[in-house]
């Protein structure tokens, strides 16, 4: 005897218009017979109602885990148990995708079979960290059905205050702009980071993202604490017979307007052959004139990495961007891979040391000032770390020439 | 009771193994790409294989038997793989031009938008809402579903000066994060504190150190050990309600909704920017929420009208200068759009240029 649909006018009418309604896929899976899942997700159903109706969220946290990890399900209780209590119970475990989240059917269809045998049937593609969430179980299947999710290769997320799931753009499988391995970074650093993903013991999350060029295509730079950007540091490779073409197709004055004009910093011409005249010197790498031209212009071939630090949300003072930390690394050998994780292991370890109680490393920074933190992680300072040197006066500055004769010695030793 | 099983800490897997074929090919080997219409992508190597992808919408928070009609759509169309981005779209990729129509035809049969390339207004990226966050403010699923309704023409197609990213975010902590226009709650009042519960729920020290203005103190009150809020301080930012439920935050009249527009992360011509508050007291109206859509409407169509070729909305506005942006929206200007936090004298117009 299966249990009534529960009626959902307020919800009944997300069911209209050309946009996929979750409503009717949680219908769908009510309505699913006799499996489990139907009556997870006719209590789900009739409290989602609730909260349309009341306008308030009716779940509570809690500690729910798997053996041998500290993270990684999200544990929900229905404040309306009484009312809906097929779904009083209704955790969510995190699972990371393979990065770029690339698929197979197999691997899909078995993850559906899985969650509507253990869970609710319900499935998020992906979560804003880049998780799979696997959305509505109950505590005693949690286990069971994290069981199988590992039998097939696939590992639990972050959550709480350690190292986060990770999100990568499609990167050099499908797109020429990736001035580096993005798939490979992300697996890298994220497979060397397990214990911290697991066992959270940090002040507060840590997150990474991987974006191939300044596009940035994976939101990291300022949604990650560490936001991995692809660029290069020769000239940028010009097809000028590609150019004229492009010319030619948008008319010289469009040209202008939406390649010449657009630049950041002034460094495009347009020649009286309609080939395009490029100061590498003033390019900034923003890829603008690329993205319009895919045929014509291309990143240069020395590329590699930038990294900025420090993005996050507001709490707790404000909103901060990423700013850079180290302005360009090769990452093509082992050895450039092993040193990202050994870096991403430093600035961990700092954060871990130094930072205080819920502090984010942009917020650690900003409470320290960047030049403690470079010290910390004894990395060098460059000029591309600024927008512009300080304004205000009130510095001591009676290291001044030991600091210059650091610098001159710097510049030599990088000469030779 | 079993024996527990261990955890195999394997990390992500390899993507390779989940990839078409010709990516693998190909990979690393691309030479440039085009959109041959909208929703459709060629990505073409430098052997000269050309790889289509076909982008489309999906609901994001998807039950089983919509992802295995995907996987059917897969299965037929591209030997079984698929992928899906940042955003939640789906992208199906083939090597056969014949198959690109036939897929596209399939997809907006089986109720998947094909689009969301190029010049277009993407799908809304967004948080849990009411479905599972423990401190929601409003719905996530709904609002976008609701408002993706209503911009899927957008979707559908490319005509927007450049690339349109929303976001909308269920409480002030912002999970959707950045975007050309973001969509969030902005609550009004100060925690509502069931006393009674404090001592025996919350860590207090935690708790008191969350607070950004420090308007929160332990109290005693009727006897027993609680937190109490200066009103005149508090900003209503909700930080204290997740380590502490019995400081309820939410209100189902007094949360309300606020837009922020011209935010982004690219460095592609300007550097990244932040989204900056626009509009707010919208009322938290489910279903539908209409007036945020109207709002979110009025902006995207006088974007749409003024800004250049490639202007993202938070490069067009500091074109135009906010006065007339203002003017254009229509939108009240009041007291509440001056920054009034640390830093906040960056935001002042520091010169005399002005716009009339």
């Amino acid at each position: 005897m299966s249990k009534k649909m529960p009626p959902t006018p307020m919800l009944d009418q997300l069911e209209s218009g050309p946009w996929p309604s979750f409503v009717t896929g949680l219908k769908r899976l009510a309505e699913d017979g006799d499996k489990p899942s139907a009556k997870i997700m006719k209590g789900l159903l009739g409290q989602l109602e609730h909260s349309y109706q009341t306008r308030k969220g009716y779940w509570k946290g809690g500690t729910v885990g798997v053996f041998g990890y500290g993270a990684g399900v999200i544990a929900r209780f229905s404040e309306q148990a009484a009312q809906f209590p097929e779904s009083s119970e209704f955790h969510t475990l995190r699972i990371m995708p393979a990065p770029g989240f690339f698929y197979d059917t197999k691997t899909l269809r078995q993850m559906c079979d899985i969650w509507e045998e253990h869970g609710s049937g319900l499935i998020a593609l992906h979560g804003q960290s880049g998780d799979i969430m696997f959305q509505g179980c109950r505590t005693e299947q949690v286990q069971p059905a994290w069981d199988k999710l590992n039998e097939m290769g696939f590992d639990m997320g972050g959550a709480g205050a350690g190292v986060r799931t990770a999100a990568s753009c499609v990167g050099p499988a499908r797109c020429e702009q990736a001035c580096y391995d993005t798939l490979a970074a992300h697996r890298a650093i994220i497979n060397d980071f397990t214990d911290d993903i697991h066992r959270p013991s940090l002040p507060y999350k840590m997150k990474f993202k991987f974006s191939g060029c300044a596009n940035d295509c994976a939101n990291a730079t300022q949604r990650a604490d560490v936001a991995i950007l692809g660029t290069w540091k020769d000239d940028m490779q010009v097809d000028q017979d590609e150019v004229k073409a492009k010319v030619k197709q948008l008319g010289r004055k469009e040209f202008i307007n939406q390649v010449i004009r657009m630049c950041p910093t002034q460094a495009l011409g347009l020649n009286d052959d309609d080939t395009l005249d490029v100061d590498n010197k003033s390019c900034v790498r923003c890829m603008h004139c690329i993205n319009v031209c895919t045929k014509a212009l291309k990143p240069g071939k020395e590329r590699g990495i930038c990294i900025l630090v420090g993005g996050k949300r507001t709490l707790k003072i404000g909103d901060l961007m990423g700013t850079v930390l180290v302005p360009f690394m090769k990452l093509e050998t082992e050895e450039d891979f092993a040193g990202l994780v050994e870096l991403a292991h430093n600035m961990l370890d700092f954060f871990a040391d130094n930072a205080l109680e819920h502090e984010r490393t942009g917020e650690m920074i900003e409470r320290i000032g960047l030049v403690n933190y470079l010290e910390g992680l004894g990395l060098e300072l460059d000029v591309n770390m600024i927008n512009q040197p300080r304004t205000n006066s009130y510095i001591r500055t009676d290291g001044w020439d030991e600091e210059a004769r650091k610098w001159a010695e710097r510049k030599n030793s990088a000469a030779e | 009771m079993s024996e527990l099983r261990r955890p195999v800490e394997c990390g992500v897997p390899d993507s390779k193994q989940f990839m078409h074929p010709a990516l693998v090919r190909n990979y690393g080997q691309w030479a440039f790409h085009d959109r041959p219409r909208p929703g459709v992508l060629r990505h073409v190597s430098d052997s000269g294989e050309a790889v289509y992808t076909v982008k489309a919408g999906t609901q994001r928070q998807m039950d089983v038997h919509t992802i295995r009609a995907l996987c059917d759509i897969a299965d037929t169309f591209c030997d079984g793989h698929v992928r899906f981005t940042v955003r939640s779209s789906v992208e199906f990729m083939t090597t056969d031009e014949a198959k690109v129509a036939p897929l596209i035809e399939r997809l907006e049969k089986d109720g998947f938008p094909v689009g969301g390339t190029g010049n277009s207004v993407g799908f809304i990226s967004h948080t849990q809402g009411w479905l599972h966050c423990d401190i929601p403010g409003t719905d996530a699923s709904g609002v976008v579903k609701a408002l993706m309704d209503e911009l899927v023409d957008e979707f559908k197609s490319e005509e927007m000066p450049n690339r349109v990213k929303i976001t909308t975010s269920c409480c002030q902590i912002n999970c959707g994060g950045q975007g050309d226009i973001a969509i969030n709650v902005q609550h009004t009042k100060p925690p509502v504190i069931n006393h009674a519960l404090v001592a025996g729920v919350c860590e207090r020290p935690a708790v008191i150190a969350r607070c950004p203005v420090a308007a929160i103190r332990p109290a005693l009150v009727d006897g027993k050990p609680s937190l109490e809020v200066d009103e005149k301080k508090c900003v209503c930012c909700g930080a204290c309600y997740p380590p502490c439920p019995p400081m309820q935050i939410n209100d189902p009249v007094h949360s309300k909704i606020a837009i922020w527009v011209g935010g982004k992360h690219s460095s592609t011509r300007s550097k990244p920017m932040f989204h900056k508050l626009v509009a707010a007291g919208l009322p938290n109206n489910a279903p539908r929420w209409p007036e945020v859509a109207e709002v979110v409407k009025k902006i995207l169509a006088v974007y749409k009208a003024d800004a250049r070729a490639w202007e993202r909305m938070g490069e067009w506005i500091e074109r135009i200068g906010w006065p007339r942006f203002f003017e254009l929206t229509e939108l009240p200007f009041t007291k509440y759009h001056v920054d009034n936090w640390r830093g906040g004298r960056a935001n002042l117009n520091a010169s005399a240029h002005l716009h009339f």
